[in-house]
């Protein structure tokens, strides 16, 4: 089953860049990134901008609005996300678990649909 | 042969009934290994316990009638499969569908019924469920209570735990939580989540004396048999038997804690000659059994808190003493400020309640709403003579009041201050209830 984690923290909750923290903070990241690679069961992953780069766009009446922001201001914001591929659930959290943000902020498994 | 058609329908349907109760676990463990879909598996059983109670009613109990649903139910699986097909499906799932349809057809003697209820229990004690969830979904599926007597014991309504169930299966199905025995590394924890399940349905019945009680009372009872299953598909495991132990002992105090009118006794004033003996040294033997093992846990150690209530002749002669070490064993395995709250307790009585009250003074902050603290508090305040302060805390654990026997146990105690003699109070009501 393929499952994506969606990796949610508060911007001002992690390490920050320049601090002694930083680096270890980021070899968990290439760490995990690495196991999951050489397991097989890596499809994707990227880290995003900041929030702050954020628009969200919607079609009504066959029009195009964009909005300036997330489309939902929190606290704790999405920044990133990995695409998984997993036997069942069991194996999906531990792999979430070694995602260093899982320390400071959460990580949600969602299960992607199968269309047959 | 007509007049007899009432009482074949009676009895088909009393067979039915126990069925559901006896072997529901087994049968949906069956299911499930075939199609890991819990919503089918549930309402294809659900179904061929109908027809049962049709055919049944006809044509008498066949010889084996657990075999006979089994059978049928998977008649229906195919059913509902082909209906279901379209043309992308994979390939294996023809092979399932063939073999199914081979077991189904093969022959109308009664089907061996494999035991996967250990799978089927870890499946629905699974952490990404939540926690009533868990209690429900395991008492639902493995000890096969339907959902109005879950949403009774709940005291919620039937829709509500219908959907709750409903919700559950389409988790476990759709989010691959596994239909698995967990592998070694998760082992303890999820064994744990098990027997926290079991334990949890055992205190709903337990702790919970508003409502119909006699409800309640079968929790207790449903809990034992799961931890009495547990222990069957688990020989051996310390934790299992402490947990079944603890269960034991608490439950042999069941008639003796409430009176008449339904209003809770504290351990001090109970009638141990109520206490079942029976249980007792049920829960005394397997608790020896388990400590035995070397592989101590937080279920035994209550188990052995509540055996050393168990034997012990009288309030005053009981261990304490080794209760104050057995709740500080707890704190050190499972920090719980719970257990430093039972301690003091147990503290008040091995030594004073002065003694008691200075333990208290640091768990105050994170105790404001919890009503056994001041309840205990109200205790000591009480024993040590100071009596407006120990008004006050009676006032505040009746504000926290959750049900009706606990609020009157405790206004009984606050009415009992205003009359010279405060000789003759117990003890409060502690949550790992003794």
């Amino acid at each position: 089953m393929k499952y994506l984690a969606l990796i949610y923290a508060a911007p001002d909750a992690g390490p920050d860049y320049g601090t002694p923290e930083f680096g270890p903070y980021m070899d968990g990241y290439r760490r995990a990134t690495e196991t999951y690679k050489s397991d097989g069961v890596m499809l994707g992953g990227e880290a995003l901008q900041d929030t702050s780069t954020a628009t969200t766009v919607r079609v009504r009446n066959g029009k195009t609005e964009t909005m300036d922001g997330p489309f939902a201001e929190t606290k704790e914001q999405l920044g990133g996300f990995y695409l998984l591929d997993c036997a069942n659930l069991d194996e999906a959290i531990r792999y979430a678990a070694m995602i260093p943000s899982a320390e400071h902020g959460s990580v949600e498994l969602r299960p992607v649909m199968e269309i047959e | 042969m007509a007049s007899d058609a009432p009482e074949q329908d009676q009895r088909a349907r009393k067979a039915i009934e126990a069925l559901a109760r006896a072997e529901t676990g087994r049968l949906l463990g069956a299911l499930l290994r075939d199609v890991r879909d819990f919503q089918m598996a549930e309402d294809c059983l659900q179904e061929a316990l109908e027809s049962a109670l049709v055919h049944w009613s006809r044509n008498g109990l066949p010889e084996s009638p657990a075999g006979w649903v089994l059978q049928t139910a998977r008649r229906k699986i195919i059913d509902r499969l082909r209906r279901a097909r379209n043309f992308s499906r994979k390939a294996e799932e023809y092979g399932l569908l063939i073999e199914l349809d081979q077991q189904a057809a093969g022959s109308d003697a009664a089907p061996a019924i494999p035991d996967e209820r250990l799978r089927l229990i870890f499946t629905c004690c699974h952490p990404a469920l939540d926690a009533k969830t868990r209690v429900a979904l395991t008492l639902r599926t493995l000890c096969g209570l339907t959902t109005r007597e879950i949403a009774r014991a709940f005291l919620d309504r039937e829709e509500a735990m219908a959907q709750r169930l409903v919700r559950a299966r389409h988790k476990i199905t759709k989010a691959g939580i596994p239909f698995e025995i967990p592998e070694p590394r998760q082992w303890a924890e999820r064994l744990n989540s098990v027997l926290s399940v079991i334990y949890l349905t055992f205190n709903e019945g337990y702790s919970a004396t508003a409502g119909p009680g006699l409800l309640r009372h079968d929790l207790c009872l449903e809990a034992i048999r799961m931890g009495r299953l547990m222990l069957e598909l688990v020989p051996g495991n310390a934790e299992c038997e402490g947990l079944l132990a603890l269960m034991l002992l608490n439950h042999s105090r069941a008639t003796a804690r409430l009176d008449g009118q339904g209003r809770m006794i504290a351990l001090e004033h109970q009638d141990r000659s109520l206490w079942s003996r029976e249980a007792i040294a049920e829960g005394c033997a397997l608790l020896d059994a388990a400590l035995a093992r070397g592989a101590t846990g937080v279920f035994q150690l209550q188990a052995a808190i509540s055996a050393l209530h168990a034997r012990a002749p009288s309030h005053a002669a009981t261990g304490w003493r080794e209760i104050v070490l057995l709740y500080e064993g707890l704190h050190r395995l499972a920090p719980n400020a719970v257990y430093l709250l039972n301690r003091a307790v147990a503290l008040s009585y091995a030594s004073n309640a002065e003694d008691a009250l200075a333990v208290l003074a640091p768990l105050e902050d994170g105790f404001a709403d919890y009503q056994p603290f001041h309840a205990a508090k109200a205790d000591f305040l009480r024993r040590t003579g100071r009596l407006d302060a120990a008004r006050q805390s009676y006032r505040r654990a009746i504000a926290l009041s959750a049900n009706e026997s606990e609020r009157q146990f405790l206004e009984t105690r606050l009415a009992a201050l205003d009359p010279p003699g405060p000789q003759d109070a117990g003890t409060p009501p502690a949550t790992h209830a003794p």
